[in-house]
Formats: structure tokens, C-alpha cells, sequence
């Protein structure tokens, strides 16, 4: 620990960014091993999607949600813990230095020895007409609206898409209220079957959201997709298609709704890393994610990673990975300190164990071709900048090979999201896989915070 | 800070439960869409309510655009629709 107590800038033992499982477990984790910690979270709660819960008290029956509660509020005895702060960006001088936005916009600066990577996923969103229509929501939104503001997100509500995230999504929504028109999965639904251990491990889970959509008559079919949203202002109505085992459309009808709750899987979110220049590997699903050892350690020194950056896993994983980065972190500090407190064998089988669960759930609900076909040629692909799948074919009949140059001559991806919604479809329509992502400031920083220096985190503002 | 308060759209009242974020009283009270894009025109609210997309960029108390989907609501704000 370097600096004087007092107002210089302190370089503290770790920034953990995220407060989701995986990053409140590793920064508990290396606190309580004496480290000083800061955590940094863009929310204004700890929790992250999963343990995502209402500022006024409501115990909310997410599993594990008590055992996260007793960690966030250890946390907040032995950490500094900064919510409402947005990670933009990660350098590195003698230190790692991370670049946030406080609430209010002024720029602060934290630096560190070691860096936590534990940022999440968000909803993987494929394109279909009329999906920009207001009342069309991803998955993930629904269920935060749920969670997180007590909001149930309409009141006639059809919930697709492909993944087992869909079941608590809909089940979440008719307990709440909502007419639950139906649960259309894309995928065959057998894909566990070829996994039948972990399968059997989390069957009750399942069983448990099976029960309760059955309960409030809520149809789950599978094969079935959403391939149009139809309205004038806001959404009236979907087509759902009967779907081939490649998502060709078979045959397609027309229902009522006002809400669509719509995900295809995650996207975890891996820009700090990308920054920072570590490796990347790609997930079953051909996506990129950090690469890293079995102490959670990335390819560059100093930066760790945990939970779904390092491949979409689910929070009890993300925990544990959290737990592993906190334990390598503590020992890689203090590498004379007493074995207790290392990463043990026992950690590591558990890990093993669940990350298999991980890797067969997305083998079980891989994302077909055949949503290419759902689009015409004026479909946006790029919302915010408006780019159909037209100006999009124009640019590979004009020469086109990949995403990147598809992004150059039609700019899908170039607007306010930075192609964090259409970058998985733009890959995709290039015929390629998604590309680690390259976005050199990760949130929106205005030209009048950057001319202001930053305030240096100092001693007087940690714990 | 009362559990229950107010803010307004477009001068319009609109009710908050404390903690809500101002995108999700506004969708609640049926608010859905408040922003139409540059080139098409479309109107846009909520998509991914995380704060990736930024569809439902707001402007609050006459400060510059920011994610509806992150802000909490706080009593006697004026959102302002575009």
C-alpha cells in the first residue's frame, strides 16, 4: 500500500468492478484476507442482474438471495464499496488506473495493484421485424423491471427466445400478474438429455418454474419462435412461427400482446479486459470471452476475472469464481502467508462441476441459422443507427468480407450502444463469429469531464 | 424520503415508488415510449433495462440525454420528452 494517509492519491490492493456474485464474493474474499478493497458498480444496489432486488425491503425468493445479502453487507464493513460509479476505461502506468464517472458525471480516478474483471452479461438480442417497437423488451429487462422496481412489465406478455432463463422470466411474470401468453422456446428442448448428470442437478430448479408456469396455465413450446413484432406506436401484436430444427419458419400465427420479453442467451461483457490487451478464447457458442488459469488470472499480470466475462455460467459459478479470484488474489499479494485461506482442491473440483453444467446448458440452447430468414430488407439490425438488413446486404455485394468493414461502409454498431445489441447479428450476417469487442471508452464520457482532472481516490475516501 | 412520490413528463404527473428508476415509473404508468429516433423518426423506451442499448435516453431537469433505465427517480424531477 503506497501514499500517506491524508488526501494524496492511495493505490489500494485490488478494484473489483461489478457487484454482481462473482465480484461481492472476490472482493469479501480478499478483503477478509487484509487486502484493501474498492468495489465499483454502475447500479445503485449491489447485486447485478441476478441478485438484482427493490431499494424498499421485499425478500424477493431468488435462490440464494439471503447467503448474497449476508456477503454485500460484510462488504460493507471491510470494503469501500462505490455504487453509481461507470467503469469507461482501464490504463496502466507504474499501477492499474480505473477511469469512472461518479454520480453526477465527475470523473474519478482509482488506482490499483490488482484488478477484478467481474462486469457481467447482458441479453443476446437477434433482430425480426418490428423488434424496436416500444413494448418489445429483452428477457433480461423484463426481469429487471421486476426485480429490481417492482414493475411488471405489461399486462398481455409473450416471453421467447432460446435458454432455461426463459422459464423464470415467464414464471416470474404470471406470479406477478401478468396474462403469460406462452413461453416459446426456439431450440428442441432435448439438448440435456445428452447431459443427464448435471441435468439431474439442477432438475428441481427447473421443475420448480415448470410447476409454477403450469400453475398460472402458461403454454411452453418449443420450436416456436417470435419472427415479427406488428403495431403502429407501440407493439399490438407478434407472429410466433412453428420453427425447423435450423429456425426456418414452418408455418406462423398471430397473437394479441402488448409486451414481448425476447432473449437469445447472454453476451458477456468483456470490454475492460479487451482493453487491457488480455486474451480472449472463444465460449461453446463461439463467443469471445477472457481466457483464464485456474486461479481466474487473465494473460496479463494484475488482472483477474470472474463469473460470466470468462464464460456464461450461471451465478452459482460466478460465486465461486469470484471466491477462487479473491483467494489468488490474496495469496499472489502475500505469497509468504500461511497455506489456509489458498485455493483449494475441493474449490476447484466444484468449479469443474458447474462450469461442465455451464458449457452443456449452451450446447443444449445453441442459436440457429435460421433467424436470418425472419428479417426483410428494411428489418433494423442496428438500432441506433438505424441500419437495415438491406444497407447491410449492400455492403457485402459490395465487397464486404467481415463484420469490421461491413461496420465501415453500412455503420451497424457505430451509434450510441456501440454494438453491445447488434453486434452478435452483425458477425453473424458477415458470416463470422462475434469478434472480442473494441471499445477504448466502455460508457459515454463527455468532452467536458475529460478537460477536468480527475479526483484521485485517496485515503480519506476509503474505509 | 417518503416511500411514494411524484415526478413529472412532460408536466405530466406520473407516480414513483422510492428506488424506482425514472424508466421504469414511466413504463409502468404506461409511459412507453419517449424519444423518437434521428432518421426514422420511431418512438423508443425500454428495451434492455441495464443500461446496454440506450434506447430510452432521457432528458431530466434540462440536463443532457442519460439512461432512464439507471437514473432513480427522485421526488419533483421533470422529464422531458423529445
Amino acid at each position: 500500500m503506497s501514499g500517506q494517509p491524508g488526501s494524496d492519491p492511495v493505490t489500494c490492493d485490488v478494484v473489483v468492478v461489478g457487484g454482481g456474485p462473482a465480484g461481492v464474493a472476490g472482493a469479501l474474499t480478499a478483503a477478509r484476507r487484509g487486502l484493501r478493497v474498492v468495489l465499483l458498480d454502475s447500479g445503485a444496489r449491489l447485486g447485478g442482474q441476478y441478485f438484482r432486488h427493490p431499494a424498499v425491503a421485499v425478500r424477493p425468493g431468488t435462490a440464494g438471495f439471503d447467503r448474497f445479502v449476508r456477503q454485500a453487507r460484510a462488504l460493507d464493513r471491510q470494503a469501500r464499496v462505490l455504487l453509481r460509479h461507470q467503469v469507461w476505461a482501464v490504463s496502466r502506468d507504474d499501477d492499474l488506473v480505473v477511469h469512472c464517472l461518479a454520480p453526477g458525471g465527475g470523473a474519478v480516478t482509482v488506482r490499483c495493484r490488482g484488478l477484478l474483471i467481474a462486469t457481467g452479461a447482458h441479453d443476446r438480442a437477434l433482430p425480426f421485424p418490428g423488434w424496436d417497437l416500444p413494448g418489445v423488451l429483452t428477457a433480461g429487462g423484463a426481469q429487471a423491471l421486476l426485480k429490481g422496481d417492482g414493475v411488471v412489465a405489461g399486462r398481455r406478455i409473450v416471453v421467447a427466445g432460446t435458454g432455461p432463463f426463459l422459464l423464470p422470466v415467464g414464471a416470474g411474470l404470471a406470479g406477478a400478474g401478468a396474462r403469460v401468453l406462452g413461453v416459446f422456446e426456439a431450440g428442441g428442448g432435448l439438448g440435456l438429455a445428452r447431459h443427464p448428470l448435471p441435468a439431474l442437478a439442477r432438475a428441481g430448479e427447473a421443475a420448480g418454474y415448470a410447476l409454477a408456469l403450469a400453475r398460472h396455465r402458461v403454454p411452453y413450446r418449443t420450436r416456436r419462435a417470435v419472427v415479427a413484432a406488428h403495431g403502429e406506436r407501440e407493439l399490438e401484436a407478434v407472429t410466433v412461427a412453428r420453427l425447423d430444427r435450423d429456425w426456418n419458419v414452418l408455418a406462423t400465427r398471430r397473437i394479441a400482446c402488448d409486451t414481448l420479453a425476447v432473449g437469445y442467451g447472454f453476451v458477456p461483457q468483456i470490454d475492460l479486459g479487451v482493453q487491457l490487451g488480455c486474451d480472449t478464447r472463444a465460449d461453446v457458442d463461439g463467443s469471445p470471452v477472457l481466457a483464464v488459469d485456474g486461479a481466474q488470472r487473465t494473460s496479463v499480470e494484475g488482472v483477474w476475472a470472474a463469473g460470466e466475462p470468462t464464460g456464461v455460467g450461471g451465478w452459482r459459478l460466478a460465486e465461486l469464481e469470484g471466491r477462487i479470484a479473491g483467494l489468488a488474489i490474496a495469496a499472489h499479494a502475500a505469497p509468504d502467508a500461511p497455506a489456509a485461506g489458498r485455493v483449494t482442491e475441493a474449490l476447484i473440483r466444484r468449479r469443474g462441476r458447474l462450469r461442465a453444467f455451464g458449457r452443456a446448458l449452451q450446447e443444449a440452447y445453441p442459436v440457429r441459422p435460421g433467424w436470418r430468414g425472419w428479417l426483410r430488407d428494411d428489418t433494423l439490425v442496428c438500432r441506433c443507427e438505424e441500419v437495415p438488413l438491406g444497407r447491410i446486404r449492400e455492403a457485402l455485394r459490395l465487397g464486404a468480407t467481415d463484420a469490421r468493414s461491413v461496420k465501415l461502409l453500412a455503420r451497424p454498431g457505430m451509434g450510441w450502444c456501440q454494438g453491445r445489441v447488434c453486434g452478435y447479428a452483425v458477425a453473424r450476417l458477415a458470416g463470422e463469429p462475434p469478434g472480442p469487442p473494441r471499445r477504448p471508452v466502455v460508457q459515454p464520457v463527455s468532452l467536458g469531464t475529460l478537460a477536468e482532472p480527475p479526483h484521485p481516490l485517496s485515503w480519506k475516501d476509503l474505509p | 424520503m417518503s416511500d411514494a412520490f411524484q415526478i413529472t413528463v412532460d408536466g405530466r404527473p406520473v407516480p414513483v415508488t422510492r428506488g424506482q428508476t425514472i424508466g421504469a415509473a414511466l413504463h409502468a404508468a404506461g409511459v412507453r415510449s419517449w424519444r423518437t429516433t434521428r432518421l426514422g423518426g420511431r418512438p423508443r423506451g425500454l428495451f434492455c433495462g441495464i443500461g446496454i442499448c440506450f434506447d430510452c435516453l432521457v432528458s431530466v431537469n434540462g440536463r443532457p440525454p442519460e439512461r432512464a433505465c439507471l437514473l432513480d427517480a427522485r421526488p419533483g424531477d421533470e422529464v422531458t420528452t423529445s
